[in-house]
């Protein structure tokens, strides 16, 4: 049985009427017409539907809509601006860091969540967190580069 | 009650504005002027002999390059706005590139064997060249000088001595078409090409080609802006998916579609074997599939069982064979050496798991018949979809949106198909998605093949016999394109002919021996129709099965010598310098020290180095490896990567490292973690925790890239090559990390683990 729930999405209000089972996703992606996030796996394997719900990421393709409801959900495109980009958003167009770029929710989303608990982070905890995450084309060598960027600790 | 549609709630809210773009192209040739231009002279038909076919210029000077090849993430449209830009002497920027509309673009062949830059990039060139010969004569007559007095510089054409003696290419011809013929040697596809009637630029003097542009796109990509294929929406379109069988070989008995009738406008689409469900709302669809009862035939065991893959292809009956190098009389030598070594190495099925299943829009019910699609041979994609939808091919409009990286012919040009068959059968517009266990478990596989090597040395260590066979599928269940229903599922189930090509290879490889033989046989596949396992390309196809295995036994063959292998393969290439030239750039940017191994570590983590050196289609690489093997954990971890790279000419330096990049990771996927799984009816391997792929964890630390540039040469290849020269290098450096060599791909832990246990 269908049921209206409501949430903000990227700083808008939105209403969907749906079951209330349906992934996140669906809502965001299929009902109200996002582009992002994007549908990889359904099954909370691969991160290409990463949002922020309340500040936290979490795989929209698994988490029911009805969760969301009277909370604040944040897509990539609601992330950053082009005037003002996420430093993350603002060092991966520097580092030119995707080839396809279907993946890009789960490095960024998650990633911008874990640089906010940790400013300065080492590599093998970079390479920790990002557990989970799929890129098929293999940019990790400048997916590693972007988030140390953004972070303020690469070095040449 | 009616659920809200994202029109209505568009309407309703106002609180939420999404622009519904035009997918594709031609919103990008519509911003630069070019539809408007149509009312200034009559546009010639879309063929390759026409030059405006491939260049129009805006009133502002603008230049728009037609390109009929595609970009898939590495930036070749950014190379050929680089290659454009120079031989018409404009700014980089004031150059930017159509691809991937049937309506704008000539068929170059789509994404291809690495030859965006290699031959469409060559054709854009000399159309670009001929696009200037001919505003320099238009511009001579005006300013009433020769043609040879006038110089470019961005746009504007003038006489040296006299700067106020100009005119720019907005005012000789800016809005109108060209209506000039270019030299077109009559081919499509790949071999396309055309011939200016002026010579390209020296490249001593290039000052846009060899410069690190970025891509424009990426931006919109990473800022969440940019539009892919699963986001293509057109009104009044219905979300389809799939039904596939629990078992390979089974077919339709009978369809219960009253098991879905709970569902809000979800019905059945049949046609013989083929079984989709259709709905108004995508979630709708999807749970659609998932409740649908269907009965099927019995199952039967069209696979061997997965731990007799190997012996399988050992005893099947040759479908092909061929012989593609046989110089002296290499079994004669083999019998009069003084030592010979031999080894086989095997190599998996692999899945494309493209990043995101294959997806794709089409609509033939009426008006303008449309696809949309990630393939990245949009040209055939939309052939093929007119084709099984009925419709005749030049009234069908294909129009690629990007989409999850194809890396070859994936799940894309199966969706295509699906999308304009569905389209057919239900009158509406509509889009289609798999599901992931579709993506991995029914997209075309790279094939599984057994390849042995035979060496002799006589008694100073010298190779005077050289074997090297390959056995396995062909690469070519599935054609390299989906121009036609008998190289997809859904034609397959629906009851066109598969047309299987036999083709396979030999490694890519120059070294000197005088007895030397390269052959191959090809197997018949497991089922010939309608199969999860069935071959096609998936990128660099049979180049790392086949480098894995030749460079992994040139290392035994020298470590059988004692010789080191820079020095062993340096040896058998003195005879041509290019390609000793990546050997010996790699060695010495990697520091490599001389002397035979291994070198057996001690304690839990042992390392290694290991070198490979490979050549494909013009392009030459070598990779020095340095690997981790963790003896507790078996773990392997490809610590290190040092590249030597000479693809020719270097358009675009920093675009062609981050290609590298990518093609050095993802072998290094592909090496240690990547293996389709199988029962005897169906494939295991169904998403990624049943196929695993590399995470940022076994990421490399470092990959060390030298650039080799010869701009006297013409550009190469960059999109595969240095893909093939990974696994060889990996191998290598575990034999000399462990002293244990590993002759069967993916090298995972356990395997790892259990050949330390043995040595």
């Amino acid at each position: 049985m269908d049921q209206k729930i409501s949430f903000v999405v990227d700083g808008k209000s939105a209403t969907v009427s749906a079951d209330p089972a349906m992934p996140l996703l669906y809502a965001l992606h299929s009902e109200l017409g996002l582009n992002n996030p994007k549908f990889g796996c359904g099954k909370a394997q691969c991160g290409a539907c990463t949002v922020h719900l309340d500040g936290a990421p979490v795989r929209s393709c698994v988490m029911p809509v009805a969760a969301a409801a009277g909370k604040q959900v944040t897509t990539l495109t609601g992330l950053g601006t082009p005037e003002r980009p996420h430093p993350l958003q603002k060092a991966y167009i520097e580092e030119q860091v995707p080839q396809c770029g279907y993946c890009l929710s789960g490095w960024i989303m998650t990633a911008a969540a874990f640089l906010k608990n940790n400013p300065k982070p080492t590599d093998a905890e970079i390479r920790q967190a990002m557990a989970g995450i799929k890129c098929r084309c293999g940019t990790h060598m400048a997916i590693m580069r972007a988030i140390k960027r953004a972070a303020g600790t690469l070095t040449a | 009650m009616n659920p809200i549609t994202r029109r209505d709630f568009l309407k309703a809210s106002g609180s939420l504005v999404v622009s519904i773009s035009i997918p594709g192209a031609i919103a990008t040739a519509m911003s630069q002027g070019i539809s408007s231009s149509a009312a200034l002279g009559t546009k010639p038909p879309l063929m390759p002999n026409e030059l405006d076919s491939w260049i129009a210029i805006t009133s502002d000077g603008n230049i728009t390059a037609f390109f009929g090849k595609m970009d898939m993430g590495q930036g070749v449209d950014v190379v050929i706005a680089q290659i454009v830009a120079e031989e018409l002497d404009v700014a980089f920027d004031r150059v930017s590139v159509v691809m991937g509309d049937t309506a704008l673009t000539c068929n170059q062949g789509g994404a291809s064997g690495s030859t965006g830059t290699q031959l469409g990039g060559m054709a854009l060139r000399q159309a670009a060249v001929e696009a200037r010969r001919v505003l320099v004569e238009m511009a001579a007559k005006r300013i009433g000088v020769p043609p040879e007095q006038l110089t470019v510089e961005n746009g504007t054409v003038m006489v040296p001595d006299y700067p106020r003696t100009k005119v720019t290419y907005g005012e000789l011809i800016g809005g109108q078409h060209f209506n000039r013929k270019i030299e077109w040697n009559k081919r499509f596809g790949n071999p396309l090409a055309l011939k200016a009637g002026a010579k390209p630029k020296d490249p001593s003097r290039h000052k846009v080609v060899g410069k690190s542009f970025p891509q424009k796109v990426i931006t919109d990509k990473v800022l969440g802006r940019a539009q892919y294929i699963t986001d293509v929406r057109v009104e009044g379109m219905l979300h389809a998916r799939v039904i596939r069988p629990p078992s390979a070989a089974c077919t339709p008995v009978a369809v219960d579609e009253s098991s879905i009738k709970a569902i809000p406008g979800a019905r059945v689409v049949r046609e013989k074997d083929y079984i989709a469900v259709v709905a108004e709302r995508e979630w709708d669809a999807v749970r659609a599939a998932e409740t649908l009862k269907v009965s099927w035939t019995a199952p039967s065991a069209p696979f061997p069982p997965m731990e007799k893959l190997y012996q399988h292809i050992r005893e099947a009956k040759p479908t092909g064979q061929g012989v593609e190098v046989n110089k002296g009389n290499v079994e004669a030598a083999l019998k009069n050496a003084a030592r010979v070594v031999q080894a086989e190495y095997e190599w998996p099925l692999q899945s494309h798991a493209s990043m995101g299943p294959g997806c794709a829009v089409a609509d033939v019910s009426g008006g303008e018949a449309r696809l949309w699609t990630g393939s990245q041979k949009p040209h055939f994609a939309r052939d093929g979809a007119a084709k099984i939808a009925g419709v005749p091919v030049e009234k069908m409009r294909g129009t690629w949106v990007m989409g999850p990286g194809c890396y070859g012919r994936n799940d894309a040009g199966d969706a295509a198909q699906d999308a304009a068959l569905l389209s057919k059968l239900t009158g509406r517009p509509v889009r289609v998605q798999y599901m992931r266990h579709e993506g991995t478990g029914w997209d075309p596989k790279g094939p599984a093949g057994v390849f042995s090597g035979r060496a002799g040395l006589d008694a100073s260590g010298k190779v005077v016999a050289y074997a090297f066979h390959g056995k396995g599928f062909t690469r070519q269940d599935m054609a390299t394109n989906e121009s036609d229903p008998r190289d997809t599922l859904a034609g397959h189930l629906i009851g066109f002919e598969p047309k299987p090509t036999i083709i396979f290879q030999t490694p890519a490889e120059v070294y000197d021996f005088e007895n030397k033989r390269h052959s191959w046989e090809t197997i018949p596949p497991l089922l010939d129709r309608a199969s999860p396992l069935r071959t096609s390309h998936f990128r660099d196809p049979l180049g790392p099965e086949l480098h894995f295995a030749s460079e992994s036994f040139i290392d035994e063959v020298a470590h059988a010598a004692g010789v080191d292998p820079v020095a062993f393969r340096l040896r058998y290439l003195a005879h041509d310098a290019r390609h000793a030239a990546v050997v010996k750039a790699v060695a010495e940017k990697a520091r490599w020290r001389a002397g035979p191994n291994p070198n057996r570590g001690e304690g839990d983590v042992m390392t290694g180095r290991g070198v490979a050196y490979t050549e494909r289609n013009g392009t030459v690489v070598a990779v020095i490896a340095e690997v981790e093997v963790e003896r507790s954990s078996g773990r392997v971890w490809a610590r290190r990567f040092t590249v030597a790279h000479d693809c020719g000419q270097i358009i675009n330096p920093g675009g062609l490292k981050l290609t590298i990049e990518g093609n050095i990771v993802q072998a290094t996927s592909r090496t240690l973690f990547e293996e389709v799984r199988f029962d005897t009816q169906n494939v295991a391997s169904v998403d990624w925790a049943s196929y695993p792929i590399l995470e940022l964890a076994d990421a490399p630390e470092a990959v060390d890239i030298v650039l080799i540039n010869r701009p006297e040469m013409a550009p190469q290849g960059a999109g595969e090559p240095s893909h093939r020269t990974v696994p060889g290098a990996i191998a290598n450096a575990i034999f000399d990390a462990t002293g244990v060599r590993i002759r069967r791909v993916p090298i995972t832990p356990e395997r790892m683990k259990a050949a330390l246990a043995r040595a």
